[in-house]
């Protein structure tokens, strides 16, 4: 088992190190964009002298070297620092009171993970079971019928899904309501009614993945001498699929969920754009768009440590799924 | 069309320019009761209740009208009425104002407001460092004296008629002196509604006060619950489905959807909102007259109102006065697409063909790139060639507008004539987009300026809007309405406001539920 704890230590030493690549790209790319925080906040208000004393409240006019760096020491030092938006509202009242960028995703990124919580609930289940109800069922008319549903669903861009979905379910038939303001403080039934419908398109957004790659799995399997075996000692096709044939396929699968959660958590923007769920995603679309850097760093670092973090767990779980990888020679 | 100016310009048909001056009729007498969810775009997670900040619609309406109150307001029928200030009185040369404050008003948390909150609440806009959009308004100011508790003296720099009207601006908020930051952390006010919860750029709750000086005139609901809802098509669904009662900015695309629902009223009005194209007077070609005058021809203002606009606006006469000013002048002759009229022009600036660049970007008005596309068009004809420039829609305001020749742009319009004049038309100012200067015009801005007589201010502004229409270097083809819709279940008096949208953004405070 030690092995595995190497492993571990590996990874998240290798991870690191990918976030302070991703945080470098982010900042090229931001910095890279039209305008910057001071063009963007004062709009036709741009007048050059109010640019350039923004730029010089926030800093903005030092070279970009000595900003990186500065930003990176603070993110070591466990401080992810104050958007440009709070310090120039700062500079402009003489006030203390600030909220940090910690602070303020904090909240967001709460109601982001409940968000994909319920949607792995659902999308996790019925994309195993359809998977291998589809291989059981393989080349029949509901395998066919359960692959174009869920490729027809994967392919249509998000928002079209989400309108489709409140056309139907929130304003030819009010089943749920449109809008997914959740918020701090709400029983968390009415919370759950108002997360369905965001939830219902994410679901239908990753369900085409795992359930095609719980299908194929099983299916590569099915050709395996073991499986002839088990069929040939009279067992029903249903155990031979779930008994035999899917805990050897799960290491694939596990990846393939760990992948599709670290999406829930982070292909969410369009969504909570459409349902104004007051996500992460949401956050970080305005911050791009006044392009305050503080924000967008630390929501990328957060993206990108989730897609980290899933897959060293997806890797940990198929290395225990799996007795000869546990015990290596 | 008698009240045409300052009225609420409700179109209430589909057709195309066709403005009627009647208000809605009132649905019932004004009641208490009832809990309004409203969804408003302009929200950012940067919101506060610092009304030098404010500048997008969400905070425009959670501060004035309110939460908070300023010294003067604009009625929904365009009258300027006390709001905590109970009245004013001018000095001859309009350099001294002495304003009396209501009395036995109190703040949310129990202070009483009297003329130091007034002079503190002022001054936040002049401190040093400060951002205030309203520092000119503020920085005008010489002298701030506090007679008594309720009554206070101005002295400005120099007269300036619509001095009250400028204090009715959304910026100049009345703050508790001495506790203001506090005030601007928890929304601490003297409005009609008190805050209950505010997360930036996701929602506010607030809650009637108990007592107020408007009671009876104004503050139906209980409870408000304002979202922030920034994409147009959750906003519009948010109403369809009935989640909340009134949202601001409808998209023109799909207005005819919500128009057909019989449980939705739109309502629309006209107020400053210009679409503009400015050139640069100093520079070749734009400093011979006959060329701006040839390009004033040469545009289909009724296309531009019918095609980007989709109907929802008014035709603009190359000025910037629009229906939410007190003087617009109707009478002055609209310029209107007359290539014979251009071509002559043309020919007395001694050219047979003009080819100049024209700068958009949809940074600058919706559809800004397709309005410059077809006045490329109407004005070919006319041997005059424009070259169509597609700007990025970021740094447009840094790099494009003021720099380029001849650009795209828009103005969301001032109060008064003086402030949209002194700060687009001035000769000298940072923002007069176009560097135009006229003797007559200026000289007209300076002595309109402290003139108390409004008989005689109109004739100036009038003069003013001849001379920028004639001669200006703007071309503004049209005025853009504000469009918002509200569920029928709300009920609100004969006129709309149009200085903002949603009423002026006093939809809290004047509408109920019928």
């Amino acid at each position: 088992m030690g092995s595995i704890f190497q492993i571990i230590l590996q990874r998240l030493a290798l991870g690191a190190l990918t976030l302070q690549i991703v945080s470098i790209v982010i900042f090229v790319a931001v910095n890279a964009l039209p305008g910057d925080f001071a063009q963007a906040i004062l709009g036709q208000g741009a007048t050059d002298e109010a640019v350039a004393q923004i730029r010089a409240d926030l800093g903005l006019d030092q070279n970009y070297f000595t900003r990186y760096f500065s930003w990176l020491v603070n993110v070591l030092t466990g401080n992810l620092g104050i958007s440009f938006a709070q310090m120039n509202f700062a500079s402009n009242m003489g006030g203390d009171q600030l909220v940090g960028v910690v602070e303020q995703i904090a909240p967001r990124f709460k109601a982001t993970m409940f968000l994909a919580g319920v949607t792995a609930i659902f999308a996790v289940p019925i994309s195993i079971t359809l998977g291998v109800l589809a291989a059981l069922y393989r080349n029949s008319i509901f395998d066919r019928a359960v692959n174009i549903t869920t490729l027809s669903s994967i392919s249509s861009p998000e928002f079209f899904l989400a309108y489709i979905l409140i056309l139907v379910l929130a304003v030819l038939n009010p089943i749920f309501p449109s809008l997914s303001n959740v918020y701090e403080g709400m029983a968390l039934g009415e919370k759950l009614n108002r997360t369905m419908l965001p939830a219902l398109t994410l679901t239908l957004v990753v369900t085409a993945h795992m359930m095609r790659m719980t299908r194929a799995a099983i299916i590569n399997l099915l050709a395996s001498p073991y499986i002839e075996m088990a069929r040939l000692k009279g067992i029903s096709p249903m155990r031979v699929i779930v008994r035999h044939a899917l805990p050897n396929a799960l290491a694939p699968i596990i990846n393939v969920i760990a992948l599709n959660l670290a999406y829930l958590i982070t292909g969410v923007v369009v969504v909570e754009v459409v349902f104004v769920y007051p996500g992460i995603g949401q956050l970080f679309v305005d911050s791009v768009k006044i392009r305050d850097i503080p924000v967008v760093q630390a929501c990328c670092l957060i993206f990108a440590a989730a897609y980290i973090l899933l897959n060293l767990m997806a890797d940990i779980l198929s290395i225990l799924s799996n007795p000869r990888l546990r015990h290596p020679k | 069309m008698s009240q045409f100016s300052r009225r609420g310009l409700l179109k209430t048909g589909a057709a195309a320019g066709v403005i009627a001056a009647t208000g809605l009729p009132a649905k019932s007498a004004a009641k208490r009761g009832g809990k309004l969810r409203m969804g408003l775009n302009g929200a950012n997670t940067s919101d506060s209740f610092d009304g030098r900040t404010h500048s997008d619609q969400f905070m425009i309406h959670m501060g004035h009208g309110t939460v908070f109150d300023c010294l003067t307001e604009v009625t929904a029928s365009g009258e300027l009425v006390g709001e905590l200030a109970e009245s004013w009185e001018a000095s001859s040369d309009a350099k001294t104002w002495t304003f009396n404050l209501r009395k036995g008003v109190t703040f949310h948390n129990g202070k009483s407001f009297g003329a130091d909150d007034v002079i503190a609440s002022l001054s936040m806009h002049t401190e040093e460092g400060a951002k205030s959009a309203a520092k000119p308004i503020v920085a005008a100011i010489t002298e701030m004296k506090k007679m008594n508790d309720h009554q206070i003296q101005f002295t400005l720099s120099a007269g300036n008629a619509d001095f009250p009207f400028l204090l009715s601006d959304y910026h100049i908020l009345m703050y508790p002196a001495g506790m203001i930051d506090e005030a601007i952390a928890k929304g601490i006010g003297t409005g009609l509604y008190k805050v209950v919860s505010f997360d930036p750029g996701v929602r506010c709750v607030l809650a009637r006060v108990d007592s107020h000086y408007k009671d009876g005139r104004a503050g139906w609901f209980d409870e408000i619950e304002c979202i922030a809802i920034n994409d147009s098509s959750a906003r519009m669904n948010a109403l369809m489905t009935g989640q909340v009662d009134a949202v601001n900015r409808v998209d023109f695309k799909t207005e005819p959807l919500l128009r057909a629902n019989p449980n939705i009223e739109i309502f629309e009005v006209t107020g400053n909102m210009q679409y503009t194209f400015p050139m640069l007077t100093n520079q070749a070609p734009f400093n011979d007259i006959n060329v701006r005058k040839a390009l004033k021809y040469g545009i289909d203002r009724q296309e531009m109102v019918d095609k980007i606009l989709q109907g929802h606006g008014m035709i603009g006469n190359d000025h910037p006065i629009g229906p939410a000013n007190q003087y617009l002048a109707t009478e002055i002759p609209q310029i209107e697409l007359d290539l014979d009229k251009a071509k002559f022009h043309m020919k007395e600036a001694g050219l047979t063909e003009l080819n100049v660049e024209l700068s958009a970007s949809d940074a600058a008005f919706t559809g800004a790139v397709d309005a410059s596309q077809l006045y490329q068009a109407s004005a070919k004809s006319a041997g005059i060639n424009i070259n169509v420039v597609q700007e990025p829609a970021d740094g447009y305001w840094s790099n494009v507008w003021l720099k380029k020749g001849w650009c795209a742009c828009y103005w969301s319009g001032r109060a008064t004539e003086d402030w949209m004049f002194s700060t687009a038309y001035e000769s000298g100012v940072p923002w007069n987009d176009t560097h135009w200067e006229n003797a007559r015009f200026q000289e007209l801005l300076l002595t309109a300026r402290a003139e108390l007589d409004s008989n005689k201010r109109r004739e100036q502004y009038t003069e003013m809007q001849l001379i920028c229409s004639q001669e200006g270097g703007t071309i503004i083809p049209m005025f853009a309405n504000t469009v918002d819709a509200a569920s029928t279940k709300l009920a609100h008096g004969p006129d709309i406001g149009n200085i903002w949208q949603m009423d002026s953004s006093r939809l809290t405070e004047r509408w109920w539920f019928a």
